[in-house]
């Protein structure tokens, strides 16, 4: 944790208060996570009580304050999904990474979510992974895919 | 300043633009339960509790009278079968979150609620805000804030602030309808600064 970067991130929004769910956006993608200190110095720089950044931070589900991996890898278990084989993709998934949803691994590699619907049910089943889209899974092509992410 | 008139429960009531319906009916000495309302607070329309019938233009409609500004020729009921049946359900939701707190059991014999009606679901706190909006706003001091959403959404007390400024205030334990932020207090005390129990 260092200030330098955090508030090169604040002097970027001029440290307004209106921007402090972007502050806490690029705070979140480039920690993957919102440390302590980093909310005690975005409050103090912003001039925003510690209890309203509290709130939001744990309001959106955009924040987390607990470290997460470094790639985020969301699982759509939606129906257009699920029918087309969602859960194969998921116990794949799991068995590669040996996480469950909701959960980080050790190296902080690969966090991992279910989603209900990420919008293109034609391509299920549906994985995304830090925003990139890989539909049409096998459990052979979702192996694949998470080898290519270190 | 404009003044506007207004009938409640048939008087008629004079109040100031901009005035809550609740302001005129207080100041009319009608009274109109409340939970998360308070004078020194601004409004928050949390506890739904003081609903009342608006009637204007030959439309009821029902409005939470502590959001609710006056509007001339106004015509407010504050008790009528619907809004006693609201409040009595509104009243029963949140005797399943705070079975126990007296301020819920007065209100809830005035409305005939029954607390056993929804399954019990002890939370403790009914999110009136009380004692968050009181810190923030009166004392200044955000000792105290909600966290998460929905039916997860809880108080928490932030350690370094409530460890400095929680023992010479207590201002906000008085406010709670059901002592449950006194328990959070107690709580974060005895895991974050246990050294200041004496």
């Amino acid at each position: 944790m260092d200030n330098e970067r955090i508030d090169r991130i604040i002097d970027k929004h001029q440290g307004e208060a209106s921007s402090l769910i972007q502050v806490l956006l690029e705070i979140q993608s480039e920690y993957h996570w919102l440390p302590k200190e980093a909310l005690e110095r975005v409050s103090e720089k912003l001039q925003v009580p510690l209890t309203r950044i509290q709130h939001i931070a744990t309001f959106y589900k955009a924040f987390s304050l607990v470290p997460k991996g470094r790639h985020e890898v969301h699982i759509c278990v939606g129906t257009a999904c699920h029918v087309r084989g969602a859960e194969r993709v998921l116990d794949k998934v799991q068995d590669l990474t040996g996480i469950k949803p909701g959960e980080t691994d050790l190296d902080l590699k690969f966090s991992l979510e279910t989603v209900n619907c990420l919008g293109c049910c034609a391509l299920g089943p549906v994985m995304e992974i830090d925003g990139k889209t890989h539909g049409k899974l096998s459990t052979a092509i979702t192996e694949d895919v998470l080898k290519n992410y270190d | 300043m404009n003044e506007i008139l207004l009938k409640i429960d048939g008087k008629e009531v004079k109040a100031r633009e901009g005035m809550t319906v609740l302001e005129a009916a207080s100041n009319a000495g009608v009274s109109i339960p409340t939970l998360c309302h308070h004078e020194k607070l601004m409004p928050f329309g949390g506890c739904r509790l003081c609903i009342v019938e608006a009637e204007s233009g030959g439309w009821t409609k029902l409005v939470v009278s502590c959001v609710y500004p006056v509007e001339k020729n106004l015509i407010v009921r504050t008790r009528s079968e619907k809004v006693d049946r609201i409040r009595k359900t509104l009243l029963e939701l949140l005797l399943a979150h705070a079975p126990n707190s007296p301020k819920l059991q007065d209100l809830a014999q005035e409305y005939g609620a029954d607390k056993n009606r929804f399954e019990k679901e002890v939370s403790f706190c009914i999110h009136c805000g009380l004692c968050v909006r009181y810190c923030n706003e009166v004392k200044k001091l955000n000792a105290v804030g909600f966290v998460d959403r929905g039916i997860k959404k809880e108080i928490s007390f932030i350690p370094e602030i409530a460890s400095k400024e929680c023992n010479n205030c207590k201002e906000c334990f008085q406010l709670c309808p059901t002592s449950y932020l006194h328990a959070a207090f107690v709580l974060t005390e005895a895991l974050a600064f246990p050294g200041n129990l004496q």
